[in-house]
């Protein structure tokens, strides 16, 4: 078939696949020069870039960025990574339970309110984060909450519209005659949730889990707002926090090594769920 | 007999009701507590003087005369529509025409989409400090490949106030590209292939085809993504914060970094409350004129 192909490209269509590779050839470095100009300056010695060096290029490699982390404030990198870990599993695993339960709610149980509760819902889909993050940080200095992980964990639990949107959406595809005859077997709601529906809709509690996760694994503002003590740091605000020591002595290559430390993990994720991340983000375009 | 049926159903009914909220209970006591009490205390800021320390005190409309008065504040909206003005379009651009060029047999495909891909799900405070790395006026990589092709007076991309905005955007851009991208190539592929089949007997240009079948065929996905674009670039925060701090002389300011300078820096909630819902009405207002024009211009 592909054979079949090749003979039926005329010249003309030959020289156009050509210039299209070209085009989005460079397309793609300029995607991935950054990450490579990061990988590259974290492994060249210190000093070199000190003196200028920007040179595309070198051998001259060393780990003297990398020891220059992690040794950085008695390892507080391995802190960091803790504590983004921390809450960024806390809060999918809680965001995937409450909102799948809420969606299946929605989607397959008649119950009085129903329509104008989502419709409310649905309504706050709009309202940017800025307005609510006030009053919320009045909410949770008021529980006494701030430098705990809470305030970045609950919210996204308690609440993730976007999330019961999206799960509603394939829940609503399951078909009815599945969940009665589950009815005929005496089969409760929450076995019905437990057993036919998680298991139905796997993919898109993957696709939500990979948002919410990378989500929270890259967030700065909250972090910056909540998070003062040193012990709670996360990687964004570890980032930052080397920045400000980098305007004085200026460390890029201690720098760069830091910010591959945190991109490696999500770019690995990535490559692995790829398909997830497509169809996620494919979706949303459709509605 | 009637009765008894009637009755039967009633008591599934409650069951039904009764499971039905236990199940979005965890949800409707977030949806109240975080969304719809901050909405109507964040409008009652608005109004009030609060430090976060006293009550808050009632003081009317002083908040909206102190901010419409504020120079920065007026930079602020009109830099958030300097990069409407570059962001949008360029994402909107090169995103579309990636799309539409990767829409074939092309050797490497996966390599491709896998370089637009991975910038939106890095952490953009970490790419940010890339960035401006590449940005450095001595030590920075694209002043240095510059001056191979022999450019004099290199320019200082994030300290100039005329170039900062702009370079600042590029990195909005390269950070969103990926994502539009996606949503792009789906719209691309619900296309029905008979209509560029037709055209081609026609013997229509591959430009023609893409003005007269692709961006019709597209302009309900076009229309969402601009949307989408609108309200990232509203609320753009991290990328700006990281790179210059606003600077130089407020020329990258973000309503965001004012919203976020006011309550956490200042602590004066109720200016920040304004400024909160000027960023709610630009999006709303955004979303509403979608709303009305998508009826009158989308093919569906």
């Amino acid at each position: 078939m592909k054979r079949l192909k090749l003979k039926r490209m005329t010249k003309r269509q030959i020289v156009s696949v050509i210039l299209i590779t070209i085009v989005v050839m460079i397309a793609a470095i300029f995607c991935l020069f950054p990450f490579y100009w990061m990988i590259l300056n974290s492994l060249k010695d210190p000093d070199l870039i000190n003196q200028g060096d920007t040179s595309l290029f070198t051998f001259h490699l060393t780990w003297d960025s990398y020891k220059a982390v992690f040794s950085y404030k008695n390892g507080l990198l391995w802190r960091a990574y803790l504590n983004s870990l921390i809450i960024a599993v806390t809060s999918t695993i809680g965001t995937l339970f409450t909102s799948s339960l809420a969606a299946f709610a929605f989607a397959k149980i008649r119950f009085k309110g129903s329509k104008p509760i989502y419709g409310l819902f649905i309504a706050t889909l709009m309202i940017p984060g800025q307005v609510t993050m006030l009053p919320l940080f009045m909410i949770f200095a008021k529980l006494h909450w701030t430098n705990t992980f809470l305030p970045l964990i609950i919210p996204g639990v308690m609440i993730n519209t976007y999330g019961v949107f999206m799960l509603r959406s394939f829940i609503v595809t399951i078909p009815d005659g599945l969940l009665e005859a589950a009815d005929v077997d005496g089969c409760s709601w929450f076995r019905k949730y437990f057993r036919i529906v998680l298991p139905l809709i796997k993919p898109a509690l993957i696709t939500l889990g990979l948002f919410s996760f990378i989500g929270s694994w890259n967030s700065y503002m909250t972090h910056l707002i909540y998070l003062s003590d040193e012990s709670l740091t996360t990687i964004p605000l570890l980032i930052a926090g080397l920045k400000e020591q980098a305007m004085t002595g200026v460390v890029w290559g201690r720098m760069m090594a830091a910010t591959t430390l945190s991109v490696v993990p999500i770019a690995l994720i990535y490559l692995s769920c790829k398909k997830y991340f497509v169809q996620g983000i494919a979706t949303t375009g459709m509605k | 007999m009637k009765k008894r049926v009637r009755r039967r159903m009633t008591r599934k009914e409650r069951g039904e009701n009764i499971i039905g909220y236990l199940f979005i209970m965890p949800q409707l006591i977030g949806f109240v507590a975080f969304v719809v009490f901050p909405l109507f205390f964040s409008l009652y800021l608005c109004f009030a003087q609060w430090n976060m320390i006293d009550m808050p005190e009632f003081v009317g409309t002083v908040n909206f005369e102190a901010i419409f008065r504020d120079r920065v504040f007026w930079k602020a909206v009109g830099n958030t529509f300097i990069y409407i003005a570059i962001v949008v379009p360029l994402t909107l651009f090169s995103s579309l025409t990636l799309a539409i060029l990767t829409n074939r047999k092309l050797p490497f495909m996966s390599f491709y989409r896998a370089a637009f891909f991975l910038p939106m799900v890095t952490s953009s405070v970490a790419i940010a400090m890339v960035w401006m790395f590449i940005y450095q006026p001595e030590s920075g990589v694209l002043n240095s490949i510059l001056a191979v092709f022999g450019i004099k007076n290199l320019p200082n991309w994030l300290q100039d106030d005329k170039l900062a905005r702009f370079s600042v955007s590029i990195v909005s851009v390269w950070l969103k590209v990926g994502y539009y991208y996606i949503i792009f190539d789906a719209g691309l592929k619900n296309i029905p292939q008979e209509l560029y089949e037709a055209a081609d007997i026609d013997g229509a240009s591959p430009l023609r085809k893409v003005i007269r079948i692709t961006i019709p065929m597209l302009s309900s996905v076009m229309f969402f993504v601009t949307v989408m674009l609108f309200i990232d670039v509203f609320g753009m925060f991290n990328e700006v914060f990281i790179m210059t701090g606003g600077g130089p002389d407020y020329s990258t300011y973000t309503l965001s970094m004012y919203i976020y300078f006011y309550a956490f820096r200042q602590f004066d909630m109720g200016r920040a409350a304004v400024a909160s819902w000027v960023l709610f009405a630009l999006v709303g207002i955004v979303t509403l004129i979608q709303f009305k024009v998508k009826k009158r211009l989308v093919i569906e």
